[in-house]
C-alpha cells in the first residue's frame, strides 16, 4: 500500500503570528515554524497502517511551502516515514485554498497512491477544505473528520466525527482521509529515527516539475484575496457575576448568551 | 530561555532538542502531582526509553547511541531540571548498564545489553547495606557457589528502582578478602528469593521508589558473573565515578530549575514600587546563583571531556560531583528564599527543588567522601 501523508508546516501557535503588510501572507519569518498539529496525528495513523500492513506499505511525506519546510519534513521522517516529496518554487507563494489543492493534487498525481492521509485543518488558515478540494481534484473518495480508520484489502472504513456522536463511512481505494485529534496519539522521533532522517530521500519538486501552471498558482493564481487585516483586538475586562442565591441562574443566561449552552 | 549549550556534534544538538521536548511536554507537566502523591511514573521512563534516551552513552552494535558522555550528560541535566526523579532515573539506569557493557564478556554484552539498552528495560544498581554506606568494601551480602552458579543471601539498601526495577546489578562478597573479595553479579527481577522493602519514606525525590533489596537463597548461574571473580569493587568504583558525573549533572539541571524560577518570579514581583530583582540585594543572589550554575556545568563537562579523551578523571569527577551538589543546595535555598513565603509552600515548586538538592549531597558518595577522594588524590600523585 502507497500512503502519501500530507504535512505543513505552520507558525508555532505559542508565538505571535503575523501577516506581512506587503502582500498580505503571512510573516514566516515572524514566528518559529513547526508541523500543523493534527498532521502530526496524520503521520502517525499512516505508521500505524503501515506497521498493521507488515513491510508491505510505504509512507512518503509530502509537502508544500518554502525551503525552511524541510525542518517539517524530517520530523515526518524522524517519526517513521520512509521519504519525501517537496513541493518548493517561488512561484507558489501566496498560494490559496483552491490553487493550493490544485498543486498539490498535481504532485500527489505525479507520487502515486492509494491512500492520502492528513490532518483536517491547520492551525494557520484553519480553511479545513484540503481533504475534499483533494479527493475532488482526484477523482476518488473522501474520508474528513476520522477518528477511527481501517483498512482491509482494497476497501477502507472510518468513523466521522459528527455533532451528535460519529458516522460509518466506507469506500473503495484510492481515497483521502483527514483526521482528528481524536485518533491516536503520536508517537516521540527516536534519537535514531532523527539520525536516520537525515538519510532518507527528498526529492524536491518545482512547479515545472510537478506540471503545474504557474499561472494557476501563488497570489496571482489565488481565487480568494485578503482584502484587508487588522490586528486581533486586546482582551476586554471579564465579567463578574455576583449572586445572590441566583449566581447559578446568572451564570447560566450569559453562558446562553454566548451559545456556550 | 533555554540554557545555551555547545555541543560537539549537530546530532548532540538533535537530542537535546529531543529531550527538552519529550522534557517540556511529557515530563515537567507531571512533576509536581506525582512528587505530591509518591507515586511512580513507570511510563514516563517508558517514553524516554523509546526515544533511545536509556542506553545514550553506550555501543550502537547493542543498542546504545555512542554518544559521548559530553552530550549524555548534558541530556541528564536538562530531564532533571524538568523533573529530578527522571533525570537521576535515567542516571542510575544507565550506570547500572556500566558493568556489562564495560567488563561483561562477549557473550554477556551480546545476550544481555541489547535489553538493557533497548528502553524497555529499567536498571537498579546494589551496593549499599544498612551497615556499609561509605565504606561500601565493609558489605556482607554474600553469594556462594554452589552446583555451577551462585546462591546469594543479604541485604542491599538504598536501592533506586528498588522494587520497580527489571535487573539488579548487585556487588557481593564471594570471599573474606575485603575489597578483593567482592564480585558483581546481573541478577534479572522476578528471580526466586528476591525480595523487596516497602519504599523509604523520603524528604525529595519521593516519586522514585528507594528500597531494601533482600536476598533469601536468590539462585543465579555462573554467567551471571560480570567481570573476574573478586572484580567488583574495582568496577563499582569505576561505575561510581561516572555515576558521580550523573549526579553532578542532576545537580545542574535542579540548580537550573530554581534559578529560572527565582529570576522570573524577581521580575514580576514588585514590592515598595519596583521589581524585587532590581534591588541590589536580590539582584547580587541572582548574580551568585547564575555564576555558580555555569561554575558547575564547566567543572562537570570538563570531567566529561576528560572521560571521552579516555584520560583519568576520578577526581576530577569526584570535585565536579562535590562542587555541583553543594551549589545546587545552595541555589535552591536562595531560590527559596527570593520568593518568599511563597517559596516554602507546594503551590510553586522552589520548595520541592530545596528538599531534592539535599539528595544530591549524599548519594554516589557523600560529599564528605568526595572530599577524600580528591585530597587522597592530591596527596598520591
Amino acid at each position: 500500500m502507497n500512503i502519501v501523508v500530507c504535512v505543513k508546516q505552520v507558525p508555532d501557535t505559542a508565538t505571535e503570528r503575523k501577516l506581512r503588510s506587503d502582500d498580505k501572507t503571512l510573516d514566516r519569518d515572524a514566528a518559529d515554524g513547526v508541523i500543523n498539529e493534527l498532521d502530526e496525528y496524520a503521520v502517525e495513523e499512516a505508521l500505524k497502517l503501515k506497521e498493521a500492513h507488515g513491510g508491505e506499505a510505504a509512507v512518503t511525506v509530502l509537502t508544500m511551502g518554502p525551503a525552511k519546510a524541510t525542518e517539517t519534513i524530517r520530523k515526518a521522517l524522524a517519526m517513521g516515514a520512509d521519504k519525501a516529496v517537496h513541493l518548493t518554487d517561488d512561484a507558489l507563494h501566496g498560494s490559496d485554498a483552491l490553487s493550493t489543492s490544485y498543486a498539490m493534487a498535481q504532485a500527489l498525481g505525479r507520487i502515486g497512491f492509494d491512500l492520502v492521509v492528513l490532518g483536517s485543518e491547520s492551525t494557520d488558515a484553519r480553511t479545513g477544505v484540503l481533504a475534499a478540494m483533494l479527493a475532488e481534484r482526484l477523482g476518488v473518495a473522501q474520508l474528513t473528520q476520522a477518528k477511527k480508520v481501517e483498512v482491509s484489502g482494497t476497501s477502507i472504513a472510518v468513523e466521522r466525527v459528527t455533532e451528535y456522536g460519529y458516522d460509518k463511512v466506507e469506500a473503495t481505494l484510492p481515497a483521502v482521509v483527514s483526521v482528528v485529534e481524536k485518533i491516536n496519539e503520536p508517537r516521540y522521533p527516536s534519537f535514531k529515527g532523527i539520525m536516520a532522517a537525515k538519510k532518507k530521500p527528498v526529492e524536491t519538486l518545482s512547479v515545472a516539475d510537478a506540471g503545474i501552471a504557474a499561472d494557476q498558482v501563488g497570489l496571482a493564481g489565488a481565487w480568494s484575496e485578503v482584502a484587508e487585516f487588522a490586528a486581533a483586538p486586546p482582551r476586554g475586562a471579564g465579567t463578574i457575576v455576583k449572586g445572590d442565591g441566583d449566581g447559578g441562574t446568572k451564570t447560566a443566561d450569559f453562558l446562553v448568551t454566548k451559545k456556550f449552552i | 530561555m533555554p540554557v545555551e549549550r555547545v555541543l560537539p556534534s549537530s546530532e548532540g544538538h538533535d537530542l537535546i532538542e529531543l529531550t527538552r521536548e519529550i522534557a517540556a511536554k511529557e515530563v515537567a507537566p507531571r512533576a509536581a502531582v506525582e512528587e505530591s502523591a509518591g507515586r511512580f511514573p513507570r511510563e514516563v521512563l517508558r517514553t524516554l526509553g523509546a526515544s533511545g534516551l536509556l542506553g545514550l552513552p553506550y555501543p550502537e552494535e547493542y543498542g546504545g547511541a555512542a554518544q559521548p558522555q559530553e552530550v549524555y550528560l548534558q541530556v541528564v541535566e536538562e530531564l532533571a531540571a524538568a523533573w529530578l526523579a527522571m533525570g537521576l532515573g535515567v542516571s542510575v539506569h544507565t550506570l547500572s548498564c556500566f558493568p556489562v557493557a564495560f567488563y561483561g564478556d562477549a557473550g554477556q554484552r551480546e545476550r544481555l545489553l541489547p535489553g538493557m539498552l533497548g528502553g524497555d528495560l529499567l536498571g537498579a544498581y546494589c551496593l549499599s547495606e544498612p551497615q556499609s554506606g561509605s565504606d561500601a568494601a565493609a558489605l556482607t551480602t554474600r553469594a556462594v557457589r554452589d552446583s555451577g552458579g551462585f546462591v546469594v543471601n543479604g541485604v542491599k539498601a538504598w536501592t533506586t528502582h528498588g522494587g520497580v526495577a527489571d535487573f539488579y546489578t548487585v556487588m557481593t562478597r564471594t570471599s573474606d578478602d575485603g575489597a578483593r573479595g567482592i564480585s558483581c553479579l546481573h541478577v534479572p527481577a522476578g528471580t526466586g528469593g528476591l525480595s523487596f522493602g516497602a519504599p523509604e519514606r523520603k524528604m525529595g525525590m519521593r516519586s522514585s521508589p528507594t528500597a531494601q533489596v533482600r536476598f533469601d537463597d536468590v539462585r543465579v548461574p555462573a554467567d551471571a558473573l560480570v567481570g573476574a571473580e573478586g572484580e567488583g569493587f574495582k568496577i563499582a568504583m569505576a561505575a561510581l565515578d561516572g555515576g558521580r558525573l550523573g549526579i553532578a549533572a542532576c545537580a545542574v539541571g535542579v540548580a537550573q530549575a530554581a534559578y529560572d524560577a527565582a529570576l522570573a518570579y524577581a521580575k514580576e514581583r514588585r514590592q515598595f514600587g519596583s521589581r524585587i530583582a532590581d534591588f541590589q540585594g536580590v539582584g547580587f543572589m541572582l548574580a551568585d546563583m547564575a555564576t555558580t550554575i555555569a561554575a558547575a556545568r564547566a567543572l562537570y563537562l570538563d570531567a566529561a571531556r576528560l572521560r571521552d579523551a579516555g584520560r583519568p578523571y576520578g577526581t576530577r569527577a569526584a570535585m565536579a560531583k562535590l562542587f555541583a551538589t553543594d551549589a545546587c543546595m545552595r541555589v535552591t535555598t536562595d531560590a527559596v528564599q527570593i520568593f518568599g513565603g511563597y517559596g516554602y509552600v507546594e503551590d510553586f515548586p522552589v520548595e520541592r527543588y530545596m528538599r531534592e538538592a539535599k539528595v544530591l549531597q549524599i548519594v554516589e558518595g557523600t560529599n564528605q567522601i568526595q572530599r577524600l577522594v580528591i585530597s587522597r588524590a592530591l596527596a598520591r600523585d
